[in-house]
This record gives structure tokens, C-alpha cells and sequence, in this order.
């Protein structure tokens, strides 16, 4: 049992995560039939509020946005052997910086009001993950512990500034006076509608963009770069890290910055692109869902958007199917994002012993 | 301030210390045996739901409490299957399973009752009634839950052996005893405290199932569990002390003080999450958990 699992490496690239995903759905259409309703039915409402429609397609993918950032987020932490799950915090903090360089600098054109209200963003949840990062780097405090901490200050912060120093004064609802009309982040139908092109109106906008490049450049960082050689080297092994010249504490660090950089995305999205206006819980803990898509995509960039596809289809499609079947709530989604976080994660030895065992078989036989 | 105040304050402090109590003591069993349990949370909320549900149907508060803590246990084994037998990540076992108890007991709570997630409320013998000081009799199991603890992990042979595996795992199995056999017990102890601790909050403290009930107790646990440096009668204080924050600040809710203006009750409600930090920052004292904690046992290294 204890020798290395032995495997081609399509098997452990494809088929793993493939049938742990799949093992998921099957455990979820049982829950779905457990109550009463039919989940051949409800996986037909699914798939067509999601990608039936144009403008069912353009919500995945807004929601697919979210999940790139936080899922990459994730994966650079993983990379360096670190298990960040202060997403959800970093992203709110994320929020409280756009909102703060927003509606501070109204006086600014758009065409800077939009790589200011990122640049916040970034550095707002790469300071918020710092903290954490450097207290595991330096006082040995475990990060796990430290970010879980951290995403309750941040909500209890985040509750005590909106009701009690930037709401509005005339409103009664606890979130902030909507951001300079400059600074909204273009939408998808509006960009294509400049050239002429007619597509259904949604949430998309342009931030999808940003999240692939940032997708591309983590990727040419961690497999690439001299940086993400080290971040992979400190996480596969720290010790080997400290002989070959690379400071495992520098290297923490530097992982949880970018990696609450990037949680930072979400706010982007959801804030900048969509609701132009610091509000309580858009988060929606979204930064939970990043942990199992960086599981399922294996912490590599190209795994995690078709992770983000898949969940952004269960998100969008989720909803379709709450409208549908109100006996299914979204929170089905949230039930299938924990099976897949337990499957891919803390049982993936279970299902590469299993693959590797099927696959070995016909070579016993042969020989 | 006075005394009835007082009074009051600490009976609050008492009655919202019970389930940080019961999941801060199922994480000392779990973590000091060398599991790292970030799941209480999710133990608990299946506990309330189910409690809940069953106290309901079957119109009595101890029924209620036996599901419960079979629910929870349910979920602690999936938890003990994944990182003891599996040897898999247990901080992701831990996220899974809360993530998946937020979402099975909106679920089943919607389709069942199709109130938002809610149970029907429950009266009567559907629910633990004050037993004395008008306290219900799961306060007094959990507060008994802390002595008893105590004397297991320090004076019986099952607790040094069980401290032992947390600490060092190889030492006990060349004594020829199952670290396998002694975590699954100590996981099965935890989810029969996070199921009680559920219970409290469903059937003794309020008067059904509401979801995400547990808002973030089982957090708190594990930060009191730190702050106890995983100990059992320290864990008490840390609760007690947490317990005592939250009804401070119940208390100072919209309150005016001429200087200062309105309490921002915000501020307490950071403390325990503060504490906690700034303790395991190393800035005051130190906690040092359980060595072999978080370390899935292979007998072959």
C-alpha cells in the first residue's frame, strides 16, 4: 500500500479527477432521488439553463470568472505547500479596497478608475493574506488556523464598516453608495455590441478576460519561471529548498501574496463588473468553492477553468433548476462542491489506487 | 451595573458557551489523538438539523438527541475514513465536511418541510426543558463532559495511550497497540460531543432547526481549543470566556456610552478570533498542538 502508485500519466492527469467527479454526481443524483425528484430531469434543467440559452451561457461564465480567481488562488498556495483558506476573507477585503479607491478618486476618467479599483483589489487581499503568511513563515502560527481566523475578522470588519461608516446616510441597507459610472468593468454584451454583434445581455463582462491571462501567467509563473520553481521546489520538499539556496519563509510569503492577489479577482467580478457598490456577503463563500477547484483541476491553470466551467454551468444552471424544482435549492451545489473537495481531495488515494489497480490488471493476465 | 445585570450576563454567558463547550471538547479528543478536525462545525450543524427533525416526528427531546449525535458520528467516520484508513488531507476532509452539511441540511430541511430550510417549530416535550437553575440537562452533561475528560486523558490507561498517538504513533503501535483502533475511537467520542453540542443549540436552546444555525461556533471551538493549548479544564475557561464575550455584547447592543459613543459591538465579537492569532503569533505564551497532529499514520515507514 505504501509504495508509490504507479500509473501512466494520462490516468493520473484525466482519469482520476474524472472518476472522483463522476463518483460525485453519482452520490449527489442519489441525494436528488432521496428526495423525491428526479435527477435525470433535474440534470435536463441543468444543462439547459446553463448552456441552452446565450444568456444562460453568459451567467456560467461569470460565475466561471469567479471561480478561475479563487481556484487559482488556491493552487499558487497549494504549489508551495501551503493550504489557504482565507479566500473568502481575502476577497472581502478585496472588495473594501475597491470601494475605498473608487469612491475616493470619483474625480478620475474611467480609462485609470479601472486599473486603480484592480490594483486595490490585488493588493487588499494580497495584504490580508500576507498576515497570515508571514506568521507561518516566521512564528511557526499554522496558516490554516490563521486564515480560517482571518475570514471572521474580515466579516466581522467588513459588517462594522458598512453599517457603520460608509453606508449612506439616507440608506437603510449596509452597503456603500454606488461606485463612479468610469470604473464599471465594460460588459460582454456591450463590447460586442460596439462592433456590431448582438449577444443576450448578462452578467459577463470583461473581467472573464482577465481571468484567463491571469490563468496564462500563472501558469508560465509556476511551471516557467525561476520564482514558481522555487514555490514548487518549497512545497515538494522545504528542506531540499534550504540546500539548494531557497528561503522557505521568502518563498511563504511571496506564495500567500499572490495567492490573495488573486482571491482578489472575485471581487473584481463581482463588485467592478456587476454590482458597482461595496454590499455585505458578496462573497457567497465562493472562496470555499475555490478549494474544490483547485482540487479537481489538480492545482494546473488549464484544469482549473474546465474545473470553473463545471461549476460555473452547476452554479448558473443550479439556479434554473431551483426556479424548475424548488424542492432542489441551490444549495445542491454547495453538497456537490463538498463531495468533490472530499473525493478529489482527501480520497484521491482512494481512487488512484483504485485506477491503478484497473489498470494493472490486464498486464497481470498478459504475464 | 447592578447585580441582576450581572446575573443575567453570566447565565446568557453560560447558555452560549454550552456548544462551543461540546464541539471545543470534541476537538481536543479528535486533535489530541492526532486528528485535526476543522469539521466541528459541520458535525454540528448535522447534529441540529437531525435532532431537530427526529425530536419532532418522534415528539421527544431524547430521541432527538440520539439522532443527533448518530448524525454526527456519521460524519465524524467519514471524516475518520478519509484520514485515518485513507490517510488523505484531513484539514480538506474537514472543509468537505462542512461544506457538504450547509448544503445537505438545506436541502433536506427545504424538501422536507418547505419552510426555507427551517424545521416546525418545536414545543413541549420536543424540546429540553429547565432542569434546574432553568438550565436544561445537556448544560450539566456537557459541563460533567469537562471533568470527565480531564480524568480520562490523564489518568486512565485509554487516555495516555490515546495522547500517546497523538504525540507519537510509531512509539504506541511498536507497543503492539492499533493507532488505527485508538483514532477511530477518538473520532467517534468527538462527533458524540459536536452531536450533543447540535442538539443544545436545536432542541435546547432554541426551539427548532434554522439553517447555517451554527454560525461559525465551531470556529470558535477551535480557537478555544487553542487557547486551552488542548487541554480539558482550560478548555472551559477559554468557552466560558468566549461564552461571556458573546453575551457582553448581546448586552451592549445599540448602547450609548457618553465619550465613546455606540459600542462598536463588533470589536468584541473579533476578540476570541483576535486572541487566537496573536497567542498563536507566540506574542503571548505559546500553543503548541499535539505533534503527530495532522499526520496520517503509515505503518510501514
Amino acid at each position: 500500500m505504501s509504495a508509490p502508485i504507479d500509473m501512466p500519466k494520462w490516468a493520473d492527469t484525466f482519469l482520476v479527477p474524472a472518476i472522483s467527479v463522476a463518483a460525485a454526481f453519482l452520490i449527489a443524483g442519489l441525494v436528488v432521488l432521496s428526495i423525491g425528484e428526479n435527477p435525470l430531469t433535474a440534470t435536463r434543467y441543468l444543462l439547459q439553463g446553463s448552456l441552452g440559452t446565450g444568456e444562460g451561457l453568459g451567467f456560467t461564465l461569470f460565475y466561471a470568472t469567479d471561480f478561475i480567481f479563487v481556484g487559482l488562488a488556491v493552487a499558487v498556495a497549494y504549489h508551495a505547500g501551503l493550504f489557504n483558506i482565507g479566500g473568502e476573507g481575502q476577497a472581502t477585503l478585496a472588495g473594501l479596497g475597491i470601494a475605498l479607491a473608487l469612491n475616493n478618486l470619483t474625480f478620475l476618467p474611467g480609462f485609470l478608475l479601472i486599473p486603480i479599483g484592480i490594483i486595490a483589489a490585488a493588493a487588499f487581499g494580497a495584504a490580508w493574506a500576507a498576515v497570515p503568511g508571514y506568521l507561518q513563515a516566521k512564528r511557526g502560527s499554522h496558516i490554516v488556523i490563521t486564515t480560517i481566523m482571518f475570514n471572521w475578522l474580515a466579516s466581522v470588519l467588513i459588517v462594522y464598516l458598512l453599517v457603520n461608516v460608509l453606508r449612506e446616510p439616507q440608506s437603510m441597507n449596509p452597503e456603500t453608495r454606488a461606485f463612479p459610472e468610469g470604473s464599471y468593468i465594460p460588459f460582454m454584451h456591450e463590447m460586442f455590441a460596439a462592433f456590431g454583434i448582438d449577444i443576450p445581455s448578462s452578467q459577463l463582462n470583461l473581467t472573464f478576460v482577465l481571468a484567463l491571462i491571469s490563468a496564462y501567467l500563472i501558469w508560465l509563473l509556476i511551471y516557467r519561471s525561476r520564482l514558481g520553481y522555487a514555490i514548487r521546489v518549497v512545497g515538494s520538499n522545504p528542506m531540499a529548498a534550504i540546500y539548494a539556496g531557497i528561503s522557505p519563509a521568502r518563498i511563504t510569503i511571496i506564495a500567500m501574496v499572490l495567492s490573495g492577489a488573486l482571491a482578489g479577482g472575485l471581487a473584481v467580478n463581482e463588485l467592478m463588473g456587476y454590482q458597482h457598490r461595496l454590499l455585505l456577503e458578496f462573497t457567497s463563500g465562493y472562496g470555499f468553492v475555490g478549494i474544490a477547484v483547485a482540487l479537481m483541476g489538480r492545482a494546473h491553470p488549464v484544469g482549473i477553468i474546465l474545473a470553473s466551467l463545471l461549476f460555473g454551468i452547476l452554479y448558473q444552471g443550479g439556479a434554473e433548476l431551483a426556479f424548475e424544482q424548488p424542492n432542489i435549492t441551490r444549495d445542491m451545489v454547495v453538497v456537490i462542491g463538498g463531495i468533490i473537495i472530499l473525493f478529489a481531495g482527501a480520497l484521491d488515494g482512494l481512487f488512484r489506487r483504485l485506477v491503478a489497480q484497473l489498470l494493472s490488471r490486464p498486464k497481470l493476465a498478459g504475464a | 451595573m447592578d447585580f441582576g445585570i450581572i446575573v443575567t450576563i453570566f447565565d446568557s454567558a453560560l447558555r452560549l458557551s454550552i456548544p462551543l463547550l461540546a464541539a471545543c471538547l470534541a476537538g481536543l479528543w479528535s486533535e489530541r489523538s492526532g486528528v485535526v478536525d476543522i469539521g466541528l462545525e459541520g458535525k454540528m450543524l448535522v447534529a441540529a438539523f437531525a435532532a431537530a427533525a427526529a425530536a419532532y416526528v418522534f415528539g421527544s427531546a431524547w430521541i432527538g438527541l440520539v439522532f443527533g449525535i448518530f448524525a454526527s458520528v456519521a460524519f465524524g467516520l467519514i471524516h475518520g475514513f478519509a484520514s485515518i484508513s485513507q490517510r488523505g488531507n484531513q484539514i480538506v476532509s474537514g472543509v468537505a465536511i462542512n461544506m457538504l452539511a450547509a448544503g445537505l441540511t438545506a436541502i433536506v430541511g427545504n424538501a422536507w418541510y418547505g419552510q426555507g430550510g427551517r424545521t416546525p417549530p418545536l414545543e413541549g416535550d420536543q424540546r429540553f426543558d429547565g432542569l434546574f437553575l432553568g438550565h436544561s440537562a445537556l448544560v450539566y452533561v456537557v459541563l460533567l463532559a469537562v471533568p470527565l475528560t480531564w480524568f480520562i486523558m490523564g489518568r486512565t490507561r485509554f487516555g495516555l495511550r490515546l495522547r500517546a498517538v497523538g504525540e507519537n504513533p510509531a512509539a504506541v503501535d511498536t507497543a503492539g497497540i492499533s493507532v488505527t483502533g485508538l483514532r477511530y475511537s477518538a473520532v467517534v467520542i468527538g462527533g458524540i460531543f459536536c452531536g450533543i453540542g447540535g442538539t443544545y443549540l436545536s432542541v435546547g436552546q432554541a426551539a427548532g432547526f434554522l439553517p447555517n444555525m451554527t454560525a461559525g461556533r465551531g470556529f470558535i471551538a477551535l480557537a478555544a481549543l487553542i487557547f486551552a493549548k488542548w487541554r480539558a479544564w482550560p478548555a472551559l475557561g477559554a468557552c466560558f470566556l468566549f461564552g461571556l464575550l458573546d453575551a457582553v455584547a448581546n448586552q451592549l447592543q445599540g448602547l450609548f456610552i457618553p465619550g465613546i459613543g455606540e459600542v462598536p459591538v463588533q470589536a468584541i465579537q473579533a476578540l476570541p478570533y483576535l486572541m487566537t492569532v496573536i497567542l498563536l503569533a507566540g506574542v503571548i505564551g505559546r500553543a503548541i498542538p499535539p505533534r503527530a497532529a495532522g499526520v496520517p499514520y503509515l505503518k510501514e515507514r
